[in-house]
């Protein structure tokens, strides 16, 4: 579904990305783990074109999309969650959503997605005319999240959800994650919390220093003494 | 009374004129966070259009009503193809660099553009049709309520209305309040940033070249440099209302109208723009960020 073929991203003159290569499968989730600064957010962000790779290719669907502007990279069913969510503070929990689906004109379409996001979450169906930057830091993940969902993505980015939560929060946002992709979505997760990463995909992808040390199922990652040592605490 | 009335109508009329442009600054600022100092040259240059436009116009017999409608509407149109233009060839290759670029940039532009108009029309007060017809019907207010103030007014809140639809309504309104609020992550919903800022550099134009139209007819002059005086008087309203605030920007061009016209009325006209850059100065030591500044509550 997603291929990335060796991808250099920079920031100046700083080489951020070095030879990324990392592959996606139709109904899979992928977790891209590593420390703060390794490169996590930046992959995601050159998949999603914010920044750009300067040399290398990105295959989505079949279509190279490394010099797609990101509008038309979102039309293509590829939306991105970033670290931090970025809700849009003054817009209201609905108009967040309607932003959602900014790209689509299906407008039956659209309240039908609306309404089964607020059967999914109550509590935003409860804050629907509240402005969002009013929400807790849940409530703005599960928000932020479900606002990806409202573009009817084919290939979810998520960039730490569970990001500043409370472990219960977590596990409620990580069975949301489990569910969506039942429904089809395929995901690609970046977390610095690796074992509950890993525990809830199939396979994963370790970086440092903006290269790929290793790539394995989710499984075997957790079991590898060196993954164990330096990511899991054990 | 009668003469608290005509200062109150007096600057009501002024502020409004203020607050039209001042939301041009104030939408640009809120998007990419640049302070467009072209942005009275817009104005200007919507009333040099208005008055080209009248005068042939008239010259080939036109109806009064006709006139002012097609002058009004190619205003808009040019002042309008300006103001993209000057964000596409000052601003937009700038963007990325340090904030203090694009705003040297626009203090260059709008010296530019005086000059241009200078050179191509002329350095002297040029006499502006009174393009607005008299109303039968208002003559009994007459004394307090002319045509043209009338005109302004009516039009002035007509212009404010539509903007405020537009923007709370419409998908381009929506993209906008996206973009001013979070523009990466308006960048990942699907929005074409670069679509809306020029959308906002187009209507901030439109809105200023109504307001030289009509406050050129209304004072019935005009030159090269009106522009950079209103612009300064509107940018003082943007920041008085709070910048980045729409209805900050009208209030602040109505609080700056009614204290220039009461300083005018009750002390001497010599005092209006004490008074006018005073109440700037007290305001910015008292709520730094505008009346209406965002202050915005955010949990994290």
């Amino acid at each position: 579904m997603l291929t990335i073929e060796s991808i250099n991203t920079y920031y100046g003159n700083i080489r951020a990305l070095k030879n990324i290569s990392i592959d996606i499968a139709q109904g899979e989730i992928v977790a891209l783990i590593g420390a703060n600064g390794a490169g996590k957010t930046t992959t995601l962000k050159s998949i999603s074109g914010i920044t750009p790779p300067r040399t290398g290719r990105i295959r989505f669907m079949g279509k190279e999309i490394q010099n797609a502007a990101p509008e038309k990279i979102v039309a293509m069913g590829l939306c991105h969650v970033p670290e931090g969510r970025h809700i849009f503070p003054q817009l209201s929990v609905m108009e967040n959503l309607e932003m959602g689906a900014f790209l689509r004109r299906d407008k039956a379409e659209i309240k039908k997605d609306l309404d089964y996001i607020m059967s999914l979450f109550p509590i935003l169906a409860q804050r629907r005319k509240q402005a969002g930057g009013t929400l807790s830091g849940g409530e703005q993940q599960m928000l932020a999240i479900s606002r990806a969902l409202m573009g009817r993505p084919k290939l979810l980015l998520l960039d730490e959800p569970s990001l500043g939560l409370a472990p219960l929060i977590i596990r409620q946002i990580f069975e949301i994650i489990e569910q969506i992709n039942r429904s089809g979505t395929t995901i690609f997760l970046i977390e610095q919390n690796a074992n509950l990463a890993l525990k809830s995909s199939h396979r994963g992808y370790v970086m440092e220093n903006g290269e790929i040390t290793l790539t394995d199922t989710a499984d075997k990652l957790l079991s590898n003494e060196d993954v164990k040592k330096a990511y899991l605490g054990i | 009374m009668e003469q608290f009335l005509e200062y109150f109508l007096s600057g009501l009329t002024r502020g409004s004129i203020y607050a039209l442009i001042a939301l041009g600054y104030t939408m640009v600022y809120g998007i990419i966070g640049l302070i467009n100092f072209a942005h009275g040259e817009i104005y200007m240059i919507g009333a040099f259009t208005a008055l080209i436009v009248a005068t042939a116009l008239t010259f080939l017999g036109f109806p009064p009503l006709a006139i002012l409608l097609l002058a009004a509407l190619a205003a808009v149109i040019w002042a309008s193809a300006y103001g993209f233009t000057i964000e596409k060839v000052a601003y937009k290759p700038l963007r990325g660099a340090q904030r203090l670029s694009p705003l040297i940039s626009a203090i260059g532009m709008s010296i530019f553009l005086q000059n241009y108009v200078m050179l191509a029309q002329t350095s002297d007060f040029l006499r502006f049709p009174a393009l607005i017809p008299d109303f039968k019907w208002l003559a009994p207010w007459s004394h307090i309520m002319s045509t043209s103030r009338f005109t302004i007014l009516v039009t002035a809140a007509a212009a404010m209305i539509f903007l405020t639809l537009l923007i709370k309504y419409t998908r381009t309104g929506k993209a906008m309040r996206a973009t001013s609020q979070d523009r990466e992550m308006a960048l990942l919903v699907g929005v074409n940033v670069d679509r809306v800022i020029s959308s906002t550099f187009i209507i901030g134009s439109a809105l200023a070249a109504i307001g030289g139209l009509l406050i050129a007819s209304h004072v019935g002059q005009i030159n090269y440099y009106v522009g950079f005086i209103a612009g300064l008087k509107a940018f003082t309203a943007a920041v008085l209302g709070g910048i980045g605030s729409i209805p900050g920007a009208v209030l602040g061009g109505l609080i700056l109208g009614w204290t220039e016209s009461f300083a005018t009325g009750y002390v001497s006209s010599e005092y209006e723009d004490v008074f006018a850059f005073g109440l700037l100065v007290l305001i910015l030591i008292l709520r730094p960020s505008g009346i209406l500044g965002k202050n915005t509550a955010q949990k994290v």
